[in-house]
């Protein structure tokens, strides 16, 4: 029973050191490598063999006299992933297979900011998503902290740190209530990028206009259009002024230029003359 | 000889004989589009003359057309040519005169009048121009009594405009996975309602660019069956503003002919919006726009462009309401004519019999577009 269990020790025991160095047999490693680092690959035995090492989108080859190590110089193998190790010496035939992981330090950072562009006062409407790299290309997928920071121009600054989960971090953030450009940052290391977030009026509220009789015509104006957080609308955005009197009616989209929209409509006494903006309505005047 | 050999020189004999006929005894309508002059009859009749005249126009023998006018004292043939095609450029100027039509209004012994209908063909489709002829005899000859339009007169001056324009620059083929592009406009369908007609299903609708930014935009309709599959997809072609500058508002039509309302379960709608390079000019008001009712019924009105910029080509497209609000139909019409500053241009487009004693009111919006040159 005794010897049973110390049995059992030494068989887990050896396991686990297998699994550490590679794997037993005639050839063994430190696994995994790191991308991009010289390794060297230790064999066992005698005579001449040949090794392969098979990965994503490239091969090694290399002639080996079993019983010495087998040298890579660093950048031998740059993409992480899962390699095949075959060892092939007459008709006698071992595969194992070779790790090869990140290097541990971001050298790139991609960052994924939506949308460029959004009305004010919306909550978590801004998602921004950072995947983080080596300096070879690959996804590091050990966990590390991105910082996110969303600068508006008023001075507000929304700041979150997210730990990576397989290679990538997200963060949700709110639009404040002024337009601006914000400038949205992902950071992790010495390593950033920005992306620009514009945050845009809504709507417009409080729609007004006034009108002057200019000879034959009635000269419409609004005041300045301004969304309900008193952002001015953007110009280009169109008003449509109509005029209706009679039966009949004048109409005119007009955009808006220096945060007004103007426009002459003939004059027509007892029309009645509406003003809007997409499906806001503004006020309404009687021409007597 | 085999037979292939004499089925060859068969061929080559015959193809020689039909050329020979065609040349000897041509088609008169083939001579007429040739610059021929076969079809011309004598203008014994206001009719003939009428004809004459409008078998002229259609080969653009201009000189021809204008010698044969009772009142060319009046302007040079260079007036006439441009009153006819436009003072400048817009679809009458590409367009060609597909066919006319007489139709004789009264008579005497020494003068005439005649309804003299042209259909002009377009890019666009076919744009008809009427006017009322009045004819005098000229001896045995009738001669017609041109009536020359207004030329458009912009006096000599100065329009300040505050040029606003939005160019987009889009993300290029060397930039690096992640880097970010621009959005795509955000625009909504705020009304949609299918309409049986005797030509089939027709989906209206109103769209609206809610973003601060100008579109290109469409609308796709799938109509689907009982069993949820697709019965047909269209897409609004020519009646629908594809351009929409923020917050505008444009109606669209698409139909689906030869299918019954009865056939369809569920409509499937999607916009599509892209980022375009656009100016926020030219204004285009609409002045006196109202419903003529039936019999006859359209929606009449002027445009006037308050730009300094002459606009080429102007499509009108009418979004009709009942009293209620509720979206009835929507008509569309290209003005043929350029339009220039400050002076307005008629347009007149028929709305079904049907429909109008149930429209109440009504949206206009114009698109426009302008071949770049001043006046």
């Amino acid at each position: 029973m005794r010897s049973g269990l110390v049995l059992m020790i030494c068989v887990g025991a050896s396991a686990a050191v297998s699994q550490a160095v590679g794997q037993s047999g005639a050839i063994t490693w430190q696994n995994p490598v790191q991308a991009g680092s010289a390794f060297s690959i230790q064999t066992s035995g005698s005579g001449q063999a040949t090794l392969f090492i098979v990965g994503p989108g490239q091969v090694l080859k290399r002639s080996v006299q079993m019983g010495e190590p087998v040298s890579f110089d660093s950048g031998s193998l740059c993409h992480a992933g899962r390699y095949l190790v075959v060892l092939s010496q007459g008709s006698n035939e071992e595969t194992k297979t070779l790790d090869v992981a990140p290097v541990s330090t971001a050298a790139r950072l991609s960052f994924l900011a939506r949308p460029s562009r959004l009305p004010v006062s919306l909550h978590d409407e801004i998602t921004g998503a950072a995947y983080v790299f080596d300096t070879y290309g690959n996804l590091i997928t050990s966990p590390m902290t991105v910082s996110f920071q969303l600068t508006n121009p008023s001075g507000t600054v929304q700041k979150d740190d997210v730990v990576t989960r397989d290679g990538a971090a997200w963060v949700e953030m709110d639009s404040t209530p002024h337009q601006g450009i914000d400038h949205f940052a992902a950071r992790v290391g010495g390593v950033g990028s920005e992306r620009i977030v514009r945050q845009v009026p809504g709507d417009p509220c409080a729609l007004k206009m006034s009108a002057q009789q200019a000879g034959k015509n009635l000269e419409l104006k609004t005041e300045p259009v301004v969304d309900c957080s008193g952002n001015p609308v953007l110009d280009g955005t169109i008003v449509t002024f109509t005029e209706t009197y009679d039966g009949a009616q004048s109409s005119a989209d007009v955009p808006l230029k220096h945060g007004i929209a103007e426009v002459a409509l003939p004059a027509h006494p007892g029309a009645t003359v509406s003003v809007a903006s997409g499906v806001v309505l503004g006020n309404q005047i009687h021409w007597e | 000889m085999n037979r292939g050999g004499w089925l060859a020189a068969f061929l080559i004999l015959a193809t020689v004989a039909l050329v020979a006929i065609g040349t000897i005894w041509p088609a008169p309508s083939v001579l007429a589009y040739a610059g021929g002059e076969r079809l011309l009859e004598s203008s014994s009749t206001p009719e003939a003359a009428v004809r004459n005249l409008g078998q002229e126009i259609r080969a653009q023998e201009w000189d021809k057309a204008y010698s044969s006018l009772a009142n060319k004292s009046q302007f040079t043939e260079q007036e006439f040519v441009h009153d006819v095609t436009g003072y400048y450029e817009s679809l009458r100027t590409y367009s060609s005169l597909d066919r006319f039509d007489v139709r004789p209004l009264h008579a005497s012994d020494n003068d005439a009048e005649v309804q003299f209908t042209l259909d002009w063909s377009t890019v666009v489709g076919t744009l008809p121009d009427s006017r009322t002829l009045h004819l005098v005899r000229n001896g045995d000859r009738w001669e017609v009594d041109w009536p020359m339009g207004e030329k458009p007169i912009v006096p000599p001056q100065v329009i300040p405009v505050e040029y606003l324009r939005w160019d987009v620059i889009n993300r290029g083929p060397g930039d690096d996975w992640g880097v970010q592009d621009v959005d795509t406009p955000s625009v909504r369908i705020v009304d949609m309602h299918p309409v049986q007609r005797a030509e089939g299903v027709v989906v209206l609708g109103e769209l609206l660019n809610e973003d601060v930014v100008p579109a290109y935009v469409s609308v796709t309709a799938t109509l689907r069956g009982k069993d949820q599959l697709p019965i047909a997809t269209k897409a609004a072609f020519d009646k629908i503003s594809h351009l929409l500058l923020p917050k505008q508002v444009t109606p669209f039509l698409i139909e689906f002919p030869d299918i019954s309302l009865s056939q369809v379960s569920s409509i499937r709608m999607k916009p599509f919006s892209t980022l375009v390079s656009a100016s926020a000019d030219p204004v285009i008001a609409i002045d006196n726009e109202q419903i003529n009712p039936a019999p006859g019924a359209s929606l009449a009105g002027q445009l006037i462009n308050q730009s300094g910029q002459v606009v080429n080509v102007a499509h009108v497209l009418g979004t009709l309401y009942d009293k209620s609000g509720n979206l009835v139909w929507v008509v569309d019409k290209y003005v043929d004519r350029a339009l220039l500053p400050q002076t307005p241009v008629s347009f007149n487009i028929p709305i079904p019999e049907d429909l109008a004693r149930n429209v109440s009111s009504q949206r206009t919006v114009i698109a426009t577009y302008s071949f770049g040159g001043a006046l």
